[in-house]
This record gives C-alpha cells, structure tokens and sequence, in this order.
C-alpha cells in the first residue's frame, strides 16, 4: 500500500485513540469533582496529569490558574488548542479523509458523523454546560469506532497500520497517566500508609482499571498491584505490556527489508516487560523506568515512520 | 430567448409526456411532507458520507454539498439511443482528430481546418508531437454537454476532454433516488448505472502500456483540498485501485514507480484528474507540487499510459468546437447525428460584425474559459457589463466566441415555493477503451435560481437523478 496513506490510518487511528485517553482523564476528574473532599487533591492530581501529558504551557498561556471547569473546557472543546479532545477528532477524520477510499464506508462514515457531531455540539453547547456528557459520548464513538475497525475491515496492511497507531498511542497514554501519580506508586507506600482513595479512583477509572482490579485480585487496592496491573498484565487491554505486544505484532505482519530492526526494538521491549518483574522496576525507580519507555516509544513511532510512512525522498 | 423552453415533463396542454406519465401520477399523490421529509434525509445523507466539494479560497475544511433535487430527469429509450449513437460518433471523431494532430494532420492540409488555429491554440501541446499511445486513444474519459433546444432537438454544448467531473454524482444520485423511492423503481424500468466503474477500469487496463500482463493502474489527484477529491476518492475506491498524489510517484529509468510501504512498486496506467499543465514541473509549469518530474519522458517512452491523454485540450477549445460536425463527416465520412449549438467565431470579420450589433441577445464566451466562468448573457447582463464585452471583443476578437442565447429545456424541480420549472442540461459519459460505451444517462445538471440559464456547481447549480427507461 502506498506509504503516505498507511502513515494517514496510522495518525487516523492514534488520533481517535488520544481523544479517547484524554476523554477518559476528564471523565475520571470529573467525577471526582463531583465528590465532597478536598480541592487539593483533585488540583495536584490535574496538575500532575497536565504535566505528564506535557499539556501545562498551553494551557497557562489562556489561563492563570488550574481550576478544574477551566481545565475540563480546555482539554475537552478548545478549538485552537491542538491537543484537545476536539482538534483530536478534526485530525482523526482529516486523516480519514486523505485516504477514505482506503477505509470501509462504514468507518469513513463513522469518523464523519463523529466530526460533525462534535462540532455541532460544540457550537450548541452553552459554556459550563456538562462537560460529562460531552466526554462520555467521545468514549462511545472511540469504542464504535474500534468496533467498526476490527467488525469490516480486511486483515491487510491497512488494518495493521491502524492498529499499531491504536497501540502505539495508547502505551504512550498509560505511561504518562502512570507518571502523573508515579508519586502513588512508590512501592513501600503500601507500608501502613493508605493513599488518597479518591485519587485511586481517577487513576483506574481513567484505564478502565477499577472493576478489573478487584476482579483480578479480589483486594484492598496497593500501589504494587496498580503498578503490576497496568504496566506488567499481559491481559489487560490497556496495559504497557499488553500495548507492546499488539505493536509488535502488528508490525510483523507489515515488516519489509528495512524493518528488521524496528522490528527487533519492539519484540525487545515486549520480552523486557514480559520477563520484568514488579521488584525489577522498584529497584531502577519506577520514574527512571517510565520515563525510559516513553522514550522507546517515541523512538519505536520515529523509526516506524522512516521504515514505512515517509521513506527517504528516493527509493 | 424567442421561444418557450422545450418543458421535459409536460407537454404545452398541460398533460404528462408519456414517459412521465406514471411518475408525474404518483408525485400528484405524494403527500407534501413525506416529499419535504426526504428532502431533507438525501441532505443528512450527503452530509454524513461525506458527498461534499471543497469550497476554493474558504477556511480549510469549507465542504459544501452540491444540491440534490428529487424529480428525476426521464429520458425514453428512443431518445437515448439516438442520443448515444450521436455521442459515441463524436467521441471517435475527436480521438482521431487528436491522434491526427499529433501526427500527419491531414485535416489541416486538407484545410477543413486553418492550422494555425489548432498550431498556435495554448492547449496544442507540441511536446506529442508524432507520440503512439496505445490504441490511438486520447480521450478516454469524455464528458460530452448536452442541451434541448426549444425544438426539442439535442444539441452538444461542449466537449470536455481533459478532466470531466461529475459522474460520482451520477451514481450517488442513483442511490439516493434507490434509498428515498424504492417504489419508483418497482413502476419503471430504469437503466442501471452503477456498473460504471467496472466499465471504466477495464477500459484503464485495456489501455496499458503493450507487454503488461497485469497492469498497476492508478488515480492521480491534487489531494483532500481539490474541489472534486470526493469522486477521485470514490472512484478509486469503487476500482480498488490506489489513490495517489504527485509526491507519492517517481520516475526512474523512464518508468514510473509509486512509494509504498514494501518499497517502489512499478505503476502502468495513471488516470489523471490534473490539468496538463501540472503533470510534469520538468516539462509544463515549473512551480508545480502536485505532478511527478519525468513523467513525460516515461510517457514519452511509452512506458506509462496516461488518461486522458497529454494534450487533448486542444479538441474541447471552444475555438475548435464549431469544427467538430467537420471532423465527423472528415475522419468518419458519415453526417453528424447530433449537432452544435449555432457559433459566431468573432475571429471571423463578419460574424464579429454581426456579433457587436446583437451583443444584448446573444451568449459570449472566451474560448479558454470553463465553468461558466468568463460569460456574457446578453438578455440578463447589465448595459455597462455589455459595453466591457464590447471592448474586449473589440481589443481581442479572437479570444471569444458567441452562441443564440438558448433556451434550455425545463424540468419540474423543487424549489422555495414548491415545483417549478428550472433550466437543465445533460453531460453523460463516453468512455473510449477496448471500446466505446456509455452508461446509459448521464450527470442532470440544473440551474437552481429561476430564469438562470447557468447549471455549474460553481455557480449555484444542482443535480438530478438522470433515468434512461428500457423498453
């Protein structure tokens, strides 16, 4: 398939994906708003999650102070932010657009309907309105259009290429949602000391983690298990591990003569994070370890993009 | 405008023609609200998949749906296949009159045609001089204007042979029709449109290079923000062939390869939906980023086929259109079945003469425009619009051309106030290939405002379902 339009599914894909993450942190904030305990709290964590998502300048350039309305309407609507939820949606569905004919109708009309419902929502919407509703929807067309994705599209480079953007992106998502209460995490906090249970909350909730949790270990919830559970859990969709091993899949399916060593840095990562273990990471820093797998994500997304998206001027 | 309009659906008593009959008999009956409500359903149909054209010189992402109307334009099988005699006459014509051109030019030295008309044209493009293609063809994809007279005769319009658009509303509006009325299509028995692709893309590789078993064709587009990129996305789609940009081709070693993710794949055919003067920045507009550099050698070369062909814009000047019934009975021998619209050539002293003393009833067009733009209509333009006609006329005769202002036929067509009649013409689309064939119809253009003698999208037309009834 051409170059430029596998590098179009992949930014088509990574782009609903980021909508979605950041969906799901103001969902998970939101709701703790919504909860009687201290504004502290729920000001550090947004604060923290800002940061790690490296959204803190532009936000600070509109407004002085973190307060959450502001904080919700910034990620969720602003229009000339790029990073926000709605410029995410505008850039999945011009993606989409580059390479319609090479999307089912299906998931052309879908991304769409997607775009222009969320630009007439945004345009009806009265300001401090209930942002819940607005990120709740965004969730559900993320799901459909997954859904759409894996229900019409044939299993060919295509597809793969619009997997590895889903994954790529949502390792990217988990390693800074863990970074920002990396504070949390720090094994030996279990020792007596009982975090913020609100703040577990947001953390679980934002990864669709909170029910599987006590599924899986049918506990108190502790920073161990959390951090083993979202970095480590081979059956857990949004974990590190998880993500890993579906990019590096995906990417075997596409490999060509100048992939062997992107391919080689992915399968690395997924056999470090497969035979790691949670004392391993404890040992190094749990923030030495997420900041050195943001940093092989990056590079896995720079190489991907040289060995198949934009391959140097002449072949 | 002398005479009253030619009216598609009802004869001057008032009854239905008799291939509108059952149609116009049920539409008595339907209800006003279901007719507004789906209305308003093609809209949000349209909108949703994305059935859009891009909107020049407006924010990015400015897409405007092009107007749908839900009466149909009904032709009956008689017409329809004098219709697509005369079309299929013509289009040889003009491929072998390009062909000659571009080789001995007997048609020039026969002098049915001055040659310094067609030399000294900007759309000859000396670069093709004495290049084969294969099959002699050059315009494989032609979207021939058609109009009725207010005789009733059919008359051609214009030829477009570069890049003809609009058959993707051709087959969407067949879908919408088949969506909004199934009922309809259970009355009649309508002419199927939607195998067009498939005839379109077995032409393509009909045409392919000699010695390619298995030919790569590829949809060459100036990308999202081109107005028509709708139907280049649609139509690659519906071939399942690539859909690329200039920067996705290279050429190496006079062949053409496109960049993809397995590395250079080699490229046959390239049904181009770019101007000539953007294939190539080596060879035709230097500043150009949305051709391949070397594509011409390659095509030179004969190692790529290109559709349509490099230079046949030379064939649908309006300057040579009046010399079109020529060329039939020239290359064919044979009279021509469908004729043109009368052309005043004001490079002529005495139609220029003529042409001065009548400005105000007459239709002026400059022979390079497209679009409906660069027009003058006499009956509907202003005192001072004529007097600046008249001085450019007068400073540059050459470059204009006038026809009788014509009344187009008229067809019911929804408007503010509920039916009424509307100006319409017909463009359908004559493909050359193993071939020549015609889908039976056509793209029903309709000039929205009333009186307006103009149907470009551009200039605030719509379009209708076109129906061919079989016997």
């Amino acid at each position: 398939m051409l170059s430029r339009t596998a590098d179009h599914l992949y930014w088509m894909s990574r782009y609903i994906e980021r909508a979605e993450s950041l969906a799901r942190l103001v969902d998970a904030h939101y709701r703790m708003s919504l909860l009687p305990h201290s504004a502290a709290t729920l000001e550090k964590s947004l604060h923290a999650t800002m940061t790690a998502l490296l959204m803190e300048d532009a936000y600070r350039e509109r407004y002085s102070t973190i307060e959450p309305r502001a904080v919700f309407e910034f990620v969720s609507l602003d229009r000339d932010y790029s990073g926000s939820i709605f410029s995410c949606l505008r850039a999945a569905r011009e993606n989409a657009r580059a390479v319609r004919g090479s999307l089912t109708s299906e998931l052309w009309v879908t991304l769409n309907s997607t775009w222009l419902d969320a630009r007439s929502m945004a345009a009806r919407r009265t300001p401090g309105a209930d942002i819940g509703q607005f990120v709740e929807w965004v969730k559900e067309r993320s799901h459909l259009t997954r859904g759409v994705t894996i229900g019409t599209m044939l299993r060919d480079e295509a597809f793969h290429f619009t997997r590895i953007g889903t994954f790529l992106e949502r390792a990217d998502s988990t390693a800074r949602i863990l970074t920002a209460h990396q504070g949390d995490l720090v094994p030996g906090a279990d020792a007596g000391v009982v975090p913020d249970p609100y703040e577990w909350s947001v953390l679980l909730r934002a990864l669709s983690a909170f029910e599987v949790y006590r599924r899986v270990y049918r506990d108190v919830i502790t920073p161990t298990k959390v951090a083993q559970m979202l970095i480590l859990r081979d059956d857990m969709p949004r974990s590190l591990l998880r993500c890993c091993k579906e990019v590096y899949q995906n990417l075997r399916s596409v490999a060509n003569e100048h992939s062997a060593e992107t391919e080689r840095r992915a399968g690395e990562m997924h056999a470090m994070l497969h035979f790691t273990r949670m004392e391993d990471i404890a040992a190094g820093g749990l923030p030495h370890f997420l900041e050195a797998f943001l940093g092989r994500v990056r590079d896995l997304g720079d190489r991907i993009a040289s060995d198949f998206l934009v391959p140097p001027a002449e072949a | 405008m002398a005479n009253r309009p030619y009216n598609e659906m009802y004869l001057s008593s008032g009854a239905a023609r008799l291939h509108y009959l059952r149609y116009a008999e049920w539409l008595a009956n339907q209800p006003a609200e279901r007719l507004a409500q789906k209305r308003a359903e093609a809209d949000a149909v349209f909108h949703r998949v994305g059935i859009t054209f891009a909107v020049y010189g407006q924010e990015e992402g400015a897409e405007r749906l092009i107007p749908f109307d839900i009466v149909p334009r009904v032709l009956p099988w008689e017409e329809w296949l004098r219709l697509e005699t005369g079309l299929k006459q013509r289009v040889r014509a003009l491929n072998a009159f390009i062909h000659d051109i571009y080789h001995d030019q007997q048609i020039l030295k026969a002098g049915v045609i001055p040659a310094e008309q067609v030399l000294c044209n900007s759309q000859y493009r000396p670069e093709m001089q004495g290049v084969d293609v294969p099959g002699g063809i050059y315009a494989h994809i032609a979207g021939i204007d058609i109009i009725r007279d207010d005789a009733g005769e059919f008359r051609v319009l214009e030829d477009n042979l570069r890049v003809p658009s609009g058959v993707s509303y051709m087959l969407e509006n067949r879908k919408m029709m088949m969506r909004l009325f199934p009922e309809l299509f259970s009355t009649y028995r309508i002419a199927p449109v939607d195998h067009y692709p498939d005839v379109l893309l077995d032409n393509l590789r009909s045409v392919a290079p000699t010695g390619v078993a298995d030919p790569t064709v590829v949809l060459l587009t100036a990308g999202a923000h081109n107005s028509a990129y709708f139907e280049h996305a649609f139509l690659a789609q519906q071939m399942g062939i690539e859909l690329v940009e200039g920067q996705d081709l290279f050429v190496r070693d006079e062949a053409v390869f496109m960049r993809t993710t397995q590395g250079p794949q080699r490229v046959d055919v390239i049904y181009r939906r770019i101007d000539d003067d953007f294939l190539d920045p080596l060879v035709f507009r230097p500043d150009s980023m949305l051709g391949v550099p070397g594509l011409l050698t390659a095509y030179r070369a004969g190692r790529i086929t290109i559709a349509n062909a490099i230079g046949t814009g030379v064939a649908d000047d309006k300057s040579i259109y009046p010399f079109v019934p020529d060329m039939i009975r020239f290359y064919l021998g044979q009279a021509p079945i469908i004729g043109n619209v009368h052309t005043w050539m004001l490079r002529r002293a005495e139609d220029k003469e003529y042409v001065l003393a009548h400005l105000s009833e007459l239709v002026v067009k400059e022979v390079h425009g497209a679009g409906g733009y660069g027009m003058l209509i006499g009956p509907a333009a202003t005192k001072s619009e004529i007097e600046m006609f008249r001085r450019q006329i007068i400073a540059t005769p050459e470059r204009y051309i006038a026809q009788p202002t014509l009344a187009l036929s008229t067809c019911p067509t929804f408007a503010d106030q509920g039916l009424a009649p509307r100006h319409i013409d017909l463009r359908p689309f004559v493909l050359s290939g193993r071939d020549v064939s015609i889908v039976p119809g056509g793209l029903t253009r309709v000039a929205l405002r009333e009186g307006s003698l103009v149907v470009n999208s551009s200039q605030g037309g719509g379009t209708k379902d076109t129906w061919v009834l079989e016997n």
